[in-house]
């Protein structure tokens, strides 16, 4: 009897739940990530009650104060908290991070589903389409990109959605494809089913893991590519707190007197990406032991 | 083999010309055009006159598909990339200067980037779930969240404020002094290297970890072969042609990273001379570093795939 009660008493606990026991029991340093990135996500909504002093908030007394406990990051050339920049800077990269990494995902999913399933010839033009993207490196076509649309929150979401969103289509167009095969899309194709309710019913439930696992590292890869463009003075303009922003521009000849500004927002980046990374790496391990390793 | 190469060759045509027409189109909806900024940096008084004269003398008056023939055909019969809109320098010879730096910087930070990777990811292959692997993988994950521009950013710093030392900001070409360009150099690359180096090391481990337990391996252990011989002729030889393609897939990212590591180290090269030319408006010259970017990243994957003929004598080209 005990064999039986086992997967039986399993099936009673939530999938959510099931899931979760599994994330913490099998992968607790992506447990961790994943906690991280809450967090994270958690400072950025709520960083108006979080922040202790306002992101632009001038306080000439206090101007290259070290680290204390007033102001834990220190202040910077002008006298603004830097633990209050890096949590506004939070926000930002939240903001930004999740708007591109869901409009990349969503367009990879349309350009993924349709060419998978549909293949022939509206196949072979998009791949070979996307293999002439593929060569231009992301940066450089942010750059020209930006210094045409200028700098800006909407047009840097937008720019980074369209780039990763074409070239993340690969990857969902590979799990249509194995999707494609199986019994029961032919099974729906059999009775007569159209090709939108296919699609919609059979094919995008069944690839909707690697969807999960590519919008998880694109959250970090769009927090990662932001925070380049707005050190190179392309990003949202000063004096938006940015990551990035906050380890260029002016802030930067202040370093040499006040090395704790080099040292708060990298770290943010670092220990934020990290965690994204990591969770996404368990997320793909547990959905789909196949493509461990992988990228 | 050649009519391989020839082929490649030929369908690289049809995506450059999409490239060059997009990038062609694009930055002419730069706002704030090149005119406006010329007159209000040259203390022109706008009036209607000059602004037409600067015009026709840029030849912007020409509808936009005669400016892109006339600046197609300059490319491709007699290597004309247009003139610089401020200097009147040659696009052609901007770029000649500025793509061997460019390319000395992506060359030397793949060199480090393969020493880093590959001995530390077959290192971990070979020695599975020890104390030695998760020190290379915590290291290889960590790598990839470390952004370049930090890690820049603190070389910077740090050694300026603990031993007064700072990198040098004016360069030295390589053809002057090529040990004081190396020497330039080399930091620019460790950091470009070690931060491309984190992808490399996980699929050389992943691969390293395949190969090892096919027969071949195991006839070759049981031949009496040496740890190293094993790993060296028989197992790294194979799992290192996935590699090479990920050196290809990478191509773009060293580029961008270079860019980065160009503007922090002050090295002028491509990136240095874009991010200028972006932000004076330069049209001809941010047309022509997008264009040799896309045909130096085709072309190296053009090489890429013609090595794996070197690494696999499988692979025949049709």
């Amino acid at each position: 009897m005990a064999t039986l009660a086992g997967p039986l008493a399993r099936r009673t606990a939530s999938p959510a739940l099931q899931f979760l026991g599994r994330l913490f029991g099998e992968k607790p340093l992506g447990a961790i990530g994943g906690i991280v990135f809450l967090l994270f996500l958690f400072c950025g909504i709520f960083a108006d009650l979080l922040a202790p002093h306002g992101a632009n908030q001038i306080s000439p007394i206090n101007r290259l104060k070290p680290p204390s406990w007033a102001f834990p990051f220190g202040t910077d050339n002008l006298g603004r908290d830097v633990l209050s920049r890096c949590i506004y800077g939070a926000q930002l990269s939240v903001i930004i991070g999740f708007c591109a990494a869901g409009l990349a995902t969503g367009i990879s999913v349309v350009i993924g589903i349709l060419t998978g399933y549909l293949g022939g010839k509206v196949d072979l033009i998009t791949q070979r389409f996307v293999d002439a993207w593929q060569s231009f490196p992301d940066l450089v076509v942010l750059i020209v990109v930006v210094s045409v649309v200028g700098p800006g929150m909407a047009q840097i979401t937008v720019t980074l959605g369209l780039l990763l969103g074409i070239a993340g289509s690969r990857i969902i167009r590979s799990a249509v494809i194995s999707v494609r095969e199986n019994m029961y899309v032919h099974a729906a194709q059999s009775i007569g089913a159209s090709t939108g309710r296919i699609l919609w019913r059979h094919v995008l439930p069944n690839v909707l893991a690697p969807i999960v696992v590519l919008f998880t590292t694109r959250v970090g890869a769009v927090i990662l590519i932001e925070s380049a463009l707005s050190f190179l003075g392309l990003g949202v303009p000063p004096p938006a707190p940015t990551w990035g922003g906050m380890l260029s521009g002016s802030g930067r000849a202040f370093m040499f007197h006040g090395p704790w500004l080099a040292l708060a927002p990298g770290l943010c980046l670092t220990v934020v990406v990290y965690a994204i990374n990591v969770f996404g790496d368990a997320l793909r391990d547990l959905f789909d032991p196949r493509m461990r390793g992988s990228g | 083999m050649q009519a391989y190469i020839v082929r490649r060759l030929l369908a690289l045509i049809p995506a450059l010309f999409f490239a060059s027409v997009i990038v062609f189109v694009t930055v002419r909806l730069i706002p704030g055009s090149v005119i406006d900024l010329m007159l209000s940096q040259n203390d022109i008084s706008a009036d209607k006159l000059s602004r037409e004269q600067l015009v026709s003398a840029l030849g912007f008056d020409k509808p936009i598909w005669e400016q892109y023939a006339r600046w197609m055909g300059g490319i491709l019969l007699s290597g004309d990339f247009g003139r610089s809109l401020w200097h009147n320098t040659p696009v052609a010879e901007l770029l000649l200067a500025r793509l061997p730096v460019t390319f000395e910087l992506g060359l030397m930070a793949l060199a480090v980037a393969l020493a880093v990777a590959i001995p530390i990811g077959a290192y971990s292959a070979m020695r599975q779930d020890t104390a030695g692997d998760y020190i290379g993988r915590s290291f290889s994950i960590l790598m990839l969240a470390v952004p370049s521009f930090w890690m820049g950013t603190m070389v910077m710093v740090f050694p300026s404020i603990w031993w007064g030392w700072s990198p040098e900001v004016k360069f030295v070409a390589f053809r002057q002094d090529p040990l004081h360009n190396l020497s330039q150099m080399i930091l620019p690359a460790v950091i470009l290297g070690t931060s491309l180096s984190a992808v490399t090391m996980r699929l050389t481990r992943t691969m390293m970890l395949e190969v090892l337990r096919q027969d071949y391996i195991r006839t070759a252990w049981a031949k009496g072969l040496s740890e190293s011989l094993v790993v060296a002729r028989h197992a790294l030889r194979n799992a290192l042609i996935p590699v090479v393609t990920l050196i290809g897939l990478q191509a773009p990212l060293l580029i961008g990273g270079a860019v980065i590591m160009e503007q922090i180290f002050v090295i002028p090269g491509m990136g240095l001379l874009l991010l200028d030319a972006v932000n004076q408006r330069d049209y001809p010259i941010i047309t022509g570093v997008f264009l040799i970017v896309g045909v130096a990243v085709m072309l190296i994957n053009l090489l890429v795939d013609l090595s794996y003929g070197v690494l696999d004598p499988k692979v025949r080209y049709r």
